[in-house]
């Protein structure tokens, strides 16, 4: 008989609301159990996948559209990395004359520009310019969104 | 070398982490209760608002000059703590964590430790947007005299002491780390003004005078090490619990419930840590800017037979030791639980009659108590003297978001 595919998702709530889960490669059988079943267990834990850096990373609700074109949609959840240093084309979490911004960041040989990157509406580029106070706060390394 | 991380202003930078808007700008933190001032922005600071000043005293100033008030969040600085001080876990070998916002780090090791020091110091702010001072001495207590000079003297808060003589001189004797006030009153009486005055003195006089912590502060400032890093947290000596009255009260029920409230989180505490105490004491305080006679304030102790940590036993003893110093006439202010003498708590000793049966039975219920309340919040499980109303709600007009340690208060920016 056909050994079934089967798998095993054990939700563990460990104090934060993401759950570890172990996957078990193997299916049941009720014979004899196999000897490399120990080896298979592997455990995928998504908190530790998006969040490489614990100390550095911070979550981040984006509202509203302009980053649309970027994968960004109003209330997706952002996960930031203080700690990185900002390279063209990073999505990055910007503090522009004292506001929070989320933007596409644009490095032309010294020439820093931030991008909005949407269909809606017409955003202007934000060129940074010595009488803007400007700072990198984060970059923005993965975006979580909810298809439902 | 010896490294002191100090974090800047650590409650108020914490709050500009997460709204840019507070940057160059005045902002203080007050504490429990919207009490008295625990945290001051340089700006504020400039303004002249001193610490621990109680905020109705500085209403003028503060809409005077917009200062921004912001009520203790602790869930917030808690947090930020935990990501500075992992930090330094990690670059530096060995590190002591001394308050929430200050480590100390053993760079014995390295030889180069300026460099060191200076990449750690990056990475912290880089990191977490927390600024940090670094002083850099061969001991402890030297290390929190660079400190020191490094917040208030250098542009990039790094202080590397190398000839302490020239900074000893100037540094006075009152901010030097562990001198007491009566110890500094005692000290400048007899003419030592800096701390390169102390270390001039005889030892024998000095042991004399302030008991061998004194001459162990005294060969520190020598560059002699006497403090140790301790990496691993120091099991407490005593645990106090206490809080201000919302509103000044001479209600005996109501203190009443106050104290078993304190009592309860004591034992908690005892129990989280796996210790007991012997020794508790009650404390009610008056308010000092309306009784000008301070012996109203109330305090007593009590000794258990035998160690405990159980809730029961330290309510009823709380209790017992409030109404032998409740008074009916004044108002309290504030009221408190405090348990000493705490010794592990597989190293109690037991008493000729100890009932072991009943004590193994209390001990299941209280862990079985401490499981619910941990995992369905605070006093899910509650004990009648605590009171049936929900827990009384901290006075906290300016709190703001729990941003890292809760789904629905995170960061929210427009894009």
């Amino acid at each position: 008989m056909e050994k079934e595919k089967l798998s095993f998702y054990s939700l563990q709530d460990n104090g934060e609301s993401l759950k570890k889960i172990h996957i078990y490669e193997s299916g049941i059988s009720a014979g004899f159990p196999s000897p490399a079943e120990d080896y298979l267990d592997v455990d995928l834990n998504l908190h530790r996948y998006l969040v490489k850096n614990p100390a550095s990373t911070f979550f981040i609700v984006a509202k509203g559209h302009s980053m649309e074109k970027a994968g960004i949609g109003n209330d997706d959840l952002l996960v930031v990395d203080k700690s990185l240093k900002a390279k063209n084309n990073d999505i990055v979490i910007a503090v522009v004359n004292g506001e929070f911004t989320v933007k596409r960041y644009i490095d032309l040989n010294g020439k820093i520009c931030l991008r909005a990157e949407t269909e809606i509406s017409n955003y202007p580029d934000i060129e940074i310019s010595d009488s803007i106070d400007f700072e990198i706060w984060g970059i923005v390394t993965h975006t979580i969104h909810s298809n439902r | 070398m010896i490294v002191l991380a100090d974090c800047n202003n650590f409650y108020a930078s914490c709050e500009r982490v997460f709204n840019p808007k507070l940057k160059n700008k005045p902002v203080i933190v007050l504490s429990n209760n919207d009490g008295c001032v625990i945290a001051r922005s340089n700006e504020s600071k400039a303004l002249g608002i001193q610490m621990g000043e109680p905020a109705f005293k500085i209403k003028d100033i503060i809409i005077k000059h917009r200062v921004y008030v912001f009520s203790t969040n602790f869930a917030l600085y808690g947090d930020m703590s935990s990501r500075v001080m992992s930090i330094l876990k990690d670059e530096s070998p060995l590190t002591e964590i001394y308050s929430i916002d200050e480590a100390f780090m053993d760079f014995s090791t390295i030889s180069d430790y300026d460099k060191l020091a200076y990449k750690i110091k990056e990475k912290v702010s880089i990191s977490t947007g927390i600024p940090v001072s670094f002083g850099v001495a061969k001991t402890k207590t030297l290390a929190k005299v660079a400190n020191h000079i490094a917040k208030k003297y250098t542009t990039d808060n790094i202080f590397v002491m190398n000839d302490s003589v020239k900074i000893l001189k100037k540094f006075p004797i009152s901010k030097v780390w562990g001198i007491g006030r009566s110890n500094s009153s005692m000290l400048i009486n007899h003419g030592v003004k800096t701390a390169y005055d102390f270390i001039n003195l005889n030892e024998n006089w000095v042991q004399q005078k302030m008991s061998i912590v004194g001459l162990k502060i005294l060969r520190e400032l020598k560059g002699i090490q006497c403090f140790d890093i301790n990496d691993y947290p120091k099991r407490k000596k005593s645990i106090c619990t206490s809080r201000t009255f919302p509103k000044d009260s001479n209600n005996l029920k109501y203190i009443e419930q106050a104290i078993s409230n304190h009592a309860t989180r004591c034992a908690e505490k005892l129990r989280k840590e796996k210790s007991c105490a012997l020794h508790i004491g009650v404390f009610l305080n008056v308010n000092r800017f309306k009784n000008s006679d301070k012996y109203q304030n109330g305090f007593r102790t009590a000794m258990f037979e035998v160690a405990t940590n159980d809730t029961m036993k330290i309510i009823e003893a709380s209790k017992l030791l409030l109404k032998s110093i409740y008074r009916k006439n004044i108002f309290y202010k504030k009221a408190g639980v405090i348990m000493g003498d705490i010794v592990p708590q597989n190293q109690v000793q037991l008493h000729l009659f100890n009932d072991s049966s009943q004590d193994i039975k209390i001990k299941k219920l209280l862990e079985n108590v401490d499981f619910i309340n941990k995992k369905m919040g605070r006093n899910t499980i509650k004990f009648l003297a605590q009171g049936l109303a929900k827990r009384e709600k901290l006075k906290q007009e300016n709190l703001s978001p729990c941003y890292t340690t809760r789904w629905e208060d995170i960061l929210k920016i427009d894009c």
